[in-house]
């Protein structure tokens, strides 16, 4: 009983940082109707970038705040370069173009900055371990920080116009350009806030699982089917979905599939929600034209 | 395992049955002025942090024909990008082969790499020499008598740690964490050689994959079993990872680390150093980051090297140690060639090393080679974490015959 | 369309073209070329499920692992001539591309691309999978061995088994583009075309959607399988670290960079992705992977309609100079 809940408990630990990563996630899905594959390697490289800061001197705060900004320009820079100049081009071309983002900037990361495994500071160093041993004080810190951001995530998106005018344009963009809503705009603003919660996201799970190049790659997967399981059009939906990803990933991996098989849980997921559920555990259910 | 077994043996009886492709009138890759030498590493792509093996090579050679080469002739080496991806480790092995003529084949990055290409060379008789892998296979040299290894493979690096938890605690519970491909396997394989039918009481194993985040799971899995041994045999994240986790959770297990996975700054460093204290590992090799080699004849000699031909290498990286060590072995078996390098005497000489000992190995360690024994290396010594480096204890422990 | 003199003139030079490296080539260049057939026959089956029905899969390396064990296990484990184990590999591949194809119905664009990438990361894991490890060899792969050629063709040509793997590995791979060819040029390939353009109009004109498309999905897994059963041979190994989501998302950029949607352009896109990494590698040795992401977006917006297009376009520019864009 007590190996249960401490998989449990190890579950929910793994499942803050499928949460932080399936925020993002749903975030440029607000903004863009679309589910970006890059978006883990965008995330690495904004963590790198805060990790150079860092080592440059820069308090952590500090660090914190200037990687927020670099990553915004860094995501409002892709939408207006690569991805506007093919915004009308069938899904095909998008998914090329992810790909292609995908070995540009994965490639290009491993190549500066090399890929050994790096110590990510974190600020929440120093308290007792906790949950026998497996929540250190920086999980339940960064557990806080993704509250933090999914609070700000729902909060723009539901109180202020420019979320609301955000979720306009990328939901019926030729209505919204009638009601005098600038929609290029909103898409590079919307380009910019999903970069920037990714390299909070790169940020929280870096000091956990150490930084390298390649450090999204599985967990971009887990955070799919998180965010696809809670609804990916709902943020805190998105935020459930990581944790019972965790959870029920480690509990199949720990009593019914076996270690070696926990992708695989992960796949069925994804699969098994898109199939039954296509709109989550907790999204709405919104027709569209496929 | 009886039927991969089987395939090879079926494998290399077709091996025997074809002519030999290469004859040898005249050696391949030799002419009156140069040996050309050819590898593949990982130049691109997640493992490229091994390619600096490949820039120590090359950088020995440079040096080696500032001095004049070796018997009037210059070395030339090859190296090209295989990505990790064994397909194209066969394709770039053709090109070194068939098209650039290259004399022999030597460092090769990688286990399912050199997997792709054992049969090849050895049906072409292409010497295959001193891989840069740690699997066990390449000590074969009834079946394969063209490809042998260097370093200690992890299968005897597991049989040392199981003999040393037998003798210091013979009624252990052992934990094993390996991860699930060719590398982590020979930890599990390793530890059932030395336990044999006590295996199953014995032991308890976990798995893990390249892409799982967090082995969070497995270590609590394991802990759960009431084991006072863990056996890791993981890459560096999984195993800064570990050490962390399992002092965090309070568990105390005699804990053993794979040598690949044992570096100051990589592991240790990321993981905290006061977290792995007591963490035991075997290495051949001397840390560069220990006092005790500060005035040391052989760590000087590598330093020299390092500052004259290697000035922006970081002086950390232990795979410079490894690159100086494989490569003072080839040029001792170029050296030995004399006048004759055909592949057939460069195979001879690679088969027929006398014991000799390394600039960059610990005391005591010796690489030799004889024509029934391909594990060039075969000594360890263990070590243990202080908290601020390795400290050797025990004597020089003879793994493989 | 009969044969007319001028099209006759091309099959014969296509053919001669094809052929001519078996005794022009030495044997490395030769593999190679071998190679870049393989991926061209593995990306022409891409071509039809995601170019000519517009169903995005980034997930195409599992069929052609699936094709790879196919033939290895039963060449391997129980020794079964090459020849006999291809039409087993398509046929399982099939079987799987349309158990696939079937989630992938009630998938739109995006999600599809999105569950195939994910099956592209999970393929080794289920490779080297314990309960399969007695068949596959697990981590440790299968060797196997080329066919050697039969005495009655070295009695007339002197092929060694490299030049015979060429042959088979030619012939294989023109059926099947030949069979493919068939099929697009006629109803269903139109049939293919319309529901991926117009699925409403498609429908309501009484075409069977669901049936299409889950038949596309195992056609093109079948190619690729075959494509892969071809590779396994022609490498003599297979290992799960051969079948890396590297491989899947190879086969993406050499169906974009050949021509989507064009037969033509799938040989452009074999020859690309076995050329295209040595070139890369002797731009940049650091950094391949980049030059290649590059020449992808590249493509996508110069060139979206790949090779193909560019020949296309260059061929109607030389037959009728006086309009710019015929179609």
């Amino acid at each position: 009983m007590e190996a249960f809940l401490l998989q449990l408990a190890a579950g929910i630990a793994t499942g803050g940082i499928y949460a932080s990563v399936a925020l993002a996630i749903v975030m440029i899905y607000q903004a863009t109707h679309h589910v970006n594959f890059a978006q883990g390697e965008m995330a690495t490289l904004s963590t790198f970038m805060a990790l150079t800061m860092i080592q440059a001197g820069l308090p952590y705060w500090v660090a914190f705040v200037g990687t927020l900004v670099v990553s915004f320009i860094m995501g409002a820079l892709v939408e207006r370069l690569i991805m506007r100049p093919v915004q009308h081009a069938p899904i095909l071309t998008h998914v090329g173009v992810y790909i292609g983002m995908l070995l540009i900037i994965g490639n290009m990361t491993g190549w500066v900055f090399g890929y050994t495994i790096q110590m990510f500071p974190s600020p929440f160093e120093g308290g007792k371990p906790m949950l026998g041993g497996l929540f250190s004080s920086h999980q339940l810190g960064s557990v806080g920080v993704t509250l933090a951001v999914l609070i700000l995530v729902y909060l723009f998106f539901t109180k202020t116009s420019l979320g609301l005018a955000m979720r306009a344009a990328a939901y019926n963009p030729r209505s919204a350009r009638l009601v005098g809503i600038r929609v290029d705009v909103m898409l590079a603003l919307g380009w910019g806030l999903a970069a920037a919660i990714g390299s909070v996201a790169g940020m929280m799970v870096a000091p956990i699982v150490f930084l390298d190049p390649n450090m999204m790659l599985g967990i971009l997967l887990y955070a799919f089917a998180g965010a696809l399981l809670g609804g990916i059009d709902n943020p805190p939906g998105a935020v459930i979905g990581g944790f019972l990803v965790g959870v029920l990933e480690n509990l199949a991996g720990a009593y019914i599939v076996g270690t070696d098989l926990k992708l695989t849980v992960a796949l069925v997921i994804i699969i098994g929600v898109l199939v039954l559920k296509p709109s989550g555990l907790f999204g709405r259910v919104v027709f569209t034209r496929v | 395992m009886t039927i991969s077994r089987r395939l090879l043996l079926a494998g290399s009886a077709g091996a025997l049955a074809v002519p030999n492709l290469a004859a040898a009138q005249e050696a391949p890759g030799v002419t009156a002025t140069e040996i050309h030498i050819g590898s593949t590493n990982a130049l691109s792509g997640p493992v490229s942090s091994y390619s600096v093996i490949s820039r120590c090579l090359e950088a020995m050679f440079r040096r080696l024909n500032d001095e004049g080469g070796v018997a009037g002739r210059r070395i030339k080496f090859t190296v090209y990008d295989d990505a990790y991806q064994p397909p194209r480790t066969l394709e770039q092995t053709r090109r070194l082969v068939e098209r650039d003529r290259v004399a022999f084949l030597f460092n090769q990055l990688g286990t399912p790499t050199n997997s792709a290409i054992h049969r090849y060379v050895n049906q072409r008789s292409v010497p295959h020499l001193f891989l840069a892998t740690g699997a066990d296979k390449w000590a074969n040299p009834r079946e394969f008598p063209w490809t042998i290894g260097w370093q200690p493979s992890y299968r005897v690096e597991a049989q040392i740690y199981t003999k040393y938890v037998l003798e210091q605690r013979p009624n252990a519970k052992i934990a094993l964490l390996y991860q699930n491909d060719d590398f982590g396997r020979d930890y599990l394989h390793g530890v059932q050689d030395v336990l044999k039918d006590r295996f199953r009481s014995m032991v308890v194993t976990a798995t893990n994959e390249a892409t799982d985040p967090t082995i969070d799971s497995q270590i609590v899995q394991l802990q759960a079993t009431g084991a006072d041994v863990l056996i890791c045999g993981v890459v560096p994240r999984f195993a800064a990872q570990a050490i962390r986790r399992v002092h965090d959770i309070g568990w105390r297990p005699m804990m053993f680390m794979t040598n690949v996975s044992v570096s100051v700054g990589v592991v240790m460093q990321p993981a905290g150093v006061e977290k792995g204290i007591g963490l035991i590992t075997s290495d051949y090799r001397k840390d560069q980051s220990d006092p005790a080699w500060a005035q040391d004849a052989g760590m000087n000699e590598w330093r020299d090297f390092m500052r004259r031909y290697v000035p922006d290498g970081d002086l950390g990286d232990n795979n410079y140690t490894y690159g100086y060590g494989v490569g003072l072995t080839m040029i001792q078996v170029l050296r030995q060639c004399g006048n004759d390098f055909s592949r057939e005497n460069v195979m001879n000489q690679a088969r027929n090393i006398r014991p000799m000992d390394i600039a960059t190995l610990l005391p005591g360690i010796k690489v030799q080679t004889q024509p029934d024994n391909y594990n060039v290396i075969r000594q360890m010594q263990l070590q243990r974490w202080n908290g601020q480096s390795w400290e050797r204890f025990g004597n020089v422990i003879e793994g493989a015959g | 369309m009969s044969l007319s003199p001028a099209r006759l003139l091309l099959v014969v030079l296509g053919l001669a073209a094809a052929l001519a490296p078996l005794w022009v080539l030495e044997s490395f260049h030769l593999f190679q070329l071998t190679m870049a057939v393989i991926m061209a026959l593995a990306v022409l089956g891409l071509n039809i499920v995601t170019g000519y029905n517009g169903q995005i899969s980034l997930g195409h390396g599992a069929f052609f692992a699936i094709g790879a064990y196919v033939t290895s296990i039963l060449m391997a484990q129980a020794d079964w001539s090459f020849y006999a184990t291809l039409p087993f590999a398509a046929a399982i591949c099939g079987m799987v591309g349309y158990a696939v194809g079937l989630p992938a119905l009630r998938l739109g664009g995006l999600y599809l691309a999105l569950v195939t990438f994910s099956l592209a990361v999970a393929v080794p894991q289920l490779l080297k999978h314990k309960a399969l490890e007695a068949w596959t060899g697990g981590v440790q792969g299968l060797f196997l061995m080329k066919p050697d050629p039969p005495r009655w063709l070295t009695s007339v040509l002197p092929f060694n088994a490299d030049q015979y793997m060429y042959l088979n590995v030619l012939i294989v791979s023109g059926i099947c583009f030949l069979l493919a060819w068939n099929l697009i040029r006629g109803r269903i390939g139109r049939a293919l075309m319309a529901t991926r353009d117009h699925p409403t109009a498609a429908e309501a004109m009484g075409m069977d959607i669901a049936a299409l498309k889950t038949g596309a999905f195992a056609v093109s897994a079948m190619i690729t399988g075959v494509a892969g059963a071809l590779s396994a041979v022609a490498v003599e190994f297979v290992a799960p670290d051969s079948f890396t989501f590297l491989l899947s998302i190879t086969f993406f950029v050499g169906m974009v960079v050949g021509g989507v949607a064009s037969i033509l352009g799938s040989i452009f896109g074999g020859l690309f992705v076995l050329f295209v990494p040595n070139i890369a590698e002797s731009i940049s040795r650091a950094a391949p992977g980049v030059i290649y992401g590059m020449i992808l977006i590249v493509f996508l917006f110069v060139l979206p309609e790949g090779f193909a297009g560019l020949v296309r376009r260059l061929l109607a520019k030389l037959s009728s100079p006086g309009n710019p864009q015929p179609k």
